[in-house]
């Protein structure tokens, strides 16, 4: 059974390979002639005002802890979805209520503001 | 067959141990399949230009061989001899790998795609988890690419990116919940299998709302226009990968490529019946009509139907403003997918669609 997964081994092995072929070949092929400002950050012709590594909004992080909920909800669907025809009508009836309260969650999210962004 | 090979070889294949020639066989798959997803890649990137270039009443590349055909050629070796740079206050070692952190998921993805109705590389029970973990990898490399380069339209474009897959992700991880409950496999050959019976049968019908919500958060998954906000040139000049160059730049563009052909494949699959022919349902063409067979043509035939939308919808639509991008996702998609789910839920308790022949 395991063996099926050898050549999903073997595709992550040799996609690497090509992409750290490409990158060799680039930096031996390619030309190089450094000075200060080509190796400076890119800010449109200024120098630099401060450090890039900024605050930075909020929401970004909303987003992505709402991500994990809903993910994980997904993660739950997805046996479930496998194996419908099996659960039969008690699943169906199960799933409904777990989706429903999930649905309220997403309700109070909506209203709270938190899927706004702007 | 076995006149074609002189008898020798066969004696010295036969006498290998059967795991090496498992080995062997992988190998020689995985290397033909990803040269040929490369040089898909090369020529999608030459009719992209092609049909914009039609859409906006240019000619597009014409130059390099007839019909401007040598062009990718050409890109491919302009990339690999331009300068490498890498930016003084970057971190270097992120820096470098952040591009093979796309390529990979972007091209080992296809480990498990049916190309035809007995060749996968990987016949595996969970293909579609492994088709979401790996697209779900391909944010770290865009992340990695924003934070190592240490700029600030990188950083910017970096997060913007990464908001805008991980929120349509969930969109199209419900999409796929529907089509597994249509499926009732998570192997990718089944779910085709399921489709089977011609046009009529495929999940496309059933499943029309999320096939548009699916293909559409595929479209900003793969950051491409409407959706390529990450990236916007006149805002924040070219995003993740403002500060990469030559042949790392070309990794991105590999990837990016790689990824849009993947999301079709993908598409044909789930929806539109992978590798089936569509007339597999006209009985009256005969029996062994070429029509009628099953055959990767149909699959690269669908495969080339989403690429050209891609390029017909970049043609096509202004850029989204990034507020109405997120309201899309959340706001939209995922209470169009959750209902969707219950309304599949009520023709499987009917019995109605494909759930016709569901037991229990």
């Amino acid at each position: 059974m395991l063996t099926n997964y050898v050549p999903v081994l073997i595709f992550l092995g040799i996609a690497a390979a090509i992409g750290i072929l490409l990158l060799g070949i680039g930096f031996l092929v390619g030309s190089g002639s450094k000075d200060d400002e080509k190796l400076s950050p890119y800010e449109c012709g200024f120098e630099p005002f401060e450090d890039s590594r900024m605050k930075f909004d909020v929401r970004y992080y909303l987003v992505a802890i709402l991500f994990i909920i809903f993910d994980l909800e997904i993660a739950f669907l997805f046996p479930w979805a496998v194996s419908l025809d099996t659960v039969g009508g008690f699943g169906l009836v199960a799933m409904a209520i777990f989706l429903a309260v999930l649905v309220v969650g997403f309700i109070y999210e909506w209203k709270k503001g938190a899927l706004e962004w702007d | 067959m076995a006149s074609l090979v002189p008898q020798f070889m066969v004696d010295i294949w036969d006498s290998f141990p059967p795991l090496l020639q498992f080995l062997i066989t992988s190998t020689s798959q995985i290397l033909i399949v990803t040269v040929g997803i490369i040089l898909i890649v090369a020529f999608s990137t030459y009719f992209e230009r092609k049909v914009i270039g039609a859409m906006q009443g240019r000619v597009g590349p014409n130059r390099v061989g007839p019909m401007g055909l040598l062009q990718p050629f050409a890109d491919v070796i302009k990339l690999l001899i331009k300068e490498v740079v890498i930016p003084e206050k970057s971190n270097r070692f992120l820096f470098v790998i952040a591009p093979l952190l796309s390529l990979i998921p972007a091209l080992a993805t296809w480990a498990v795609i049916p190309l035809t109705d007995t060749f996968v590389i990987a016949d595996i029970n969970a293909g579609l988890l492994y088709v979401l973990a790996l697209t779900s990898v391909g944010v770290y490399g865009v992340i990695l690419a924003g934070w190592a380069t240490n700029s600030k339209y990188a950083f910017l474009g970096a997060m913007r990116s990464a908001a805008q897959i991980v929120a349509y992700e969930i969109a199209m991880g419900f999409a796929l919940v529907g089509v597994l409950m249509a499926a009732g496999s998570l192997n990718l050959g089944d779910i085709t299998r399921a489709q089977a019976g011609g046009v009529s049968s495929w999940f496309v019908w059933p499943l029309l709302p999320l096939f548009v919500v699916y293909f559409i958060s595929a479209v900003a998954e793969t950051n491409r226009a409407p959706f390529d906000v990450a990236e916007g040139e006149s805002e924040i000049v070219a995003g993740f990968h403002v500060e990469y160059s030559g042949v790392a730049f070309a990794l991105f563009f590999l990837a990016e490529y790689a990824n849009m052909v993947l999301i079709s494949a993908l598409t044909a699959i789930f929806f539109l019946g992978g590798w089936a022919s569509p007339f597999e349902g006209w009985t009256f063409l005969g029996d062994d009509n070429l029509l009628r067979q099953p055959s990767l043509i149909w699959l690269f035939a669908k495969v080339c139907f989403f690429m050209f939308t891609l390029f017909w919808l970049r043609a096509t639509f202004p850029r989204y403003r990034y507020d109405q991008i997120m309201r899309l996702g959340w706001k939209v998609f995922i209470p169009v997918t959750i209902i969707w789910i219950a309304v599949e839920g009520v023709m499987a308790w009917l019995r109605i669609g494909p759930w016709q022949g569901l037991a229990g």
